[in-house]
């Protein structure tokens, strides 16, 4: 058993940070993750050396983490939504030109400066696209402080197998809440450097350079096929989700990160009601979950999907359940938070009372 | 020799006994590679990538380099430049740099930008490098226009100078002056060593050169950020020959943007 700490969100996602021997962190402040850059500026170089910097905005810091990628290292960076608006075209660009890194969206309500309350609202940006081009993120939605520290080795891990760029979509609520945490170990960093990191041309060897630039379009085409066989191999293999009581399910309650757990609490209260209801929880937001949907829209009445936004992953879901059962989306927006007794009073409003 | 004669005739050196060491009088470093540059017949990249290679070469550190490629022209500079590079988004180099060297601080790092990408687009970038004193080399190049896109106006434009968005003269009124980027940065302290200079003749490139060694050696001891700037041309975006562009520099630009050293630190 690891390290019990009870932690705040933002931080335990730094503690993890460090003991995942991150080499270098940059960052910039922006309210609900600023204790990301205080923590690791506290606590991470004295411990393990990491470089940790304030940059002058989430311009220059996504571009240092692109600079410092290129050399093979394992960076990462934080910010929230108006922030991440700004990290969109060096995220393209760190996608374009194949390097790893792990990126944290806590989300706040948007749009514009929006406020600082908790949101989902990014879920498009993540997931859909965000900067330009033919590109995906990796997207991790933790729903409580634990997944925040597990997903950051995790994380690492993805972003160096696929040479891709990993977010972590959180929200305000999870940087922001205490939990009971169990921390990993410190894992041990590998000396090696990547064969086509830019660490100084080996004699001998033909020099390495870092590009996303491909002017012919018969190279680019050819570029964006080798990324798009790679995404094929991440919706193959990286599906994450969780799911209960689906066995004799005749409702599916559904939602990611915060929105999941006050699900899952619906859903229980439902379930001392009388209610069949069923829960899916998509982890991985890309590579999406679809085939869990597929399977379970035909044996089920209807689908309810409650997010804090006006209606993002919803869209998704319906792709995916491709018109073999109902359903009804609840949301809510600009950092309001349901209750489960309020999704409760929907469900029942629409799918028991008069609205089949 | 008439159309008839065959290259057989004695009197004519055999290639291989042409390239011999003892008759080579000058030849490409290997800091450069074997791609033909694609810059306009008398253009500043040309000489500055050819001086600046020289100097890695010389100072034996190509194993131990790391340049950042800007957007602009010499955005395909990792093309020509024979050592470890990454290219950088639009004005961003200054940032990127900043990462490479924070976490591989034994190497030689540079930036090569021209006027848009570092004193437009990057101004922030470049102006925050040099508050922090990143220990890294920016290669300047100033020529007072966008080539690349096609000739628009630059922070550095001149007044009155005619670009394809200042199609009637740059106009101080509503487009501003002329940026002094280089100036900007050597007011901060962070920056260590701050020059100007050219490559439109032979003895003004030789000093470029000696400014660019001075520069990686003020990198190297630690001492700050070095910015090398070149007053350079663009003859294609200022609808000039090459020669009469030489002439717009020593007549327009340098008078403007005066030569010299701005900053040295006291160490060198």
């Amino acid at each position: 058993m690891g390290e019990i700490k009870l932690m705040k969100g933002n931080e335990a996602l730094a503690e993890a940070m460090i003991r995942a021997g991150c080499d270098a962190y940059f960052g910039y402040p922006i309210t609900p993750q600023s204790e990301v850059l205080e923590y690791l500026a506290r606590e991470a170089t004295k411990r393990t050396g990491m470089v940790v910097l304030q940059a002058e905005s989430e311009i220059g810091a996504i571009n240092m983490i692109y600079g410092a990628s290129g050399t093979g290292k394992r960076v990462m960076t934080t910010s929230s939504s108006p922030g991440i608006s700004l990290m969109q075209e060096g995220l393209s660009y760190i996608a374009g030109a194949e390097l790893p890194c792990l990126v944290s969206n806590i989300n706040r309500g948007g749009p514009g400066l929006g406020t600082i309350q908790p949101s989902q609202a990014d879920y498009f940006q993540a997931v859909k696209g965000g900067g330009h081009g033919d590109y995906h993120l990796i997207v991790l939605a933790p729903n409580s402080v634990q997944e925040m520290v597990d997903f950051v080795k995790l994380g690492f891990e993805l972003s160096e197998k696929y040479r891709n760029p990993v977010m972590i979509l959180a929200d305000g609520a999870i940087g922001q809440m205490m939990e009971k945490v169990e921390l990993f170990d410190y894992i041990k960093r590998t000396e090696e450097i990547p064969e086509w990191a830019t660490v100084g041309k080996k004699k001998g060897q033909d020099r390495n350079y870092i590009t996303s630039l491909f002017i012919e379009p018969e190279t680019m085409e050819r570029v964006n096929l080798r990324l798009q066989k790679k995404y094929r191999e991440i919706e193959a293999n990286e599906v994450r989700y969780q799911t209960e009581n689906l066995d004799d399910a005749e409702y599916i309650f559904t939602g990611y990160g915060l929105g999941a757990r006050i699900c899952m609490k619906a859903m229980e209260l439902g379930r001392e009601k009388g209610y069949k209801i069923g829960f899916i929880r998509p982890i991985s937001l890309y590579p999406f979950p679809y085939q869990v949907y597929a399977d379970i829209a035909p044996k089920v009445k209807g689908i309810l999907d409650v997010e804090m936004n006006a209606g993002q992953m919803v869209e998704d879901v319906r792709l995916a359940i491709e018109g073999n059962t109902r359903i009804e989306f609840y949301g809510r927006m600009g950092g309001m938070i349901a209750d489960p007794e309020e999704i409760l009073n929907y469900f029942e409003e629409k799918y028991i009372n008069g609205g089949a | 020799m008439s159309d008839n004669q065959s290259l057989d005739n004695q009197d004519v050196l055999a290639r291989e006994d042409i390239r011999k060491d003892e008759f080579l009088v000058y030849e490409k470093p290997d800091t450069l590679t074997d791609t033909p540059f694609h810059y306009c017949p008398g253009c500043g990249h040309s000489t500055v990538h050819k001086i600046l290679m020289e100097v890695i070469d010389e100072m034996g550190i190509q194993g131990d380099t790391i340049g950042v490629a800007p957007v602009g022209c010499s955005v395909f500079a990792y093309h020509y430049l024979n050592v470890d590079m990454q290219q950088a988004p639009h004005g961003r180099a200054c940032a990127v740099a900043t990462g490479i060297k924070r976490v591989r601080p034994d190497k030689m790092v540079f930036t090569y930008q021209g006027d848009g990408d570092l004193a437009a687009i990057g101004g922030n970038e470049t102006i925050h490098a040099a508050n922090r004193g990143e220990n890294f080399t920016i290669v300047f190049i100033n020529n007072g226009i966008y080539g690349m896109t096609g000739g628009q106006m630059a922070p550095t434009t001149l007044e009155g100078m005619l670009s394809t968005t200042s199609p009637y003269g740059r106009d101080i009124e509503t487009m501003g002056h002329p940026m002094n980027m280089t100036q900007i940065v050597a007011g901060l302290p962070g920056a260590a060593y701050v020059t100007r200079q050219a490559v439109y003749k032979p003895s003004l490139t030789r000093k470029a050169k000696k400014a660019l060694k001075k520069a990686i050696q003020v990198q190297q001891k630690g001492l700050g950020l070095s910015l090398v700037e070149i007053v350079s041309n663009c003859p294609s975006a200022w609808k000039m020959t090459p020669l009469e562009s030489h002439d717009f520099i020593v007549d327009k630009m340098i008078p403007y943007f005066p030569l010299g050293d701005i900053k040295v630190p006291e160490e060198l």
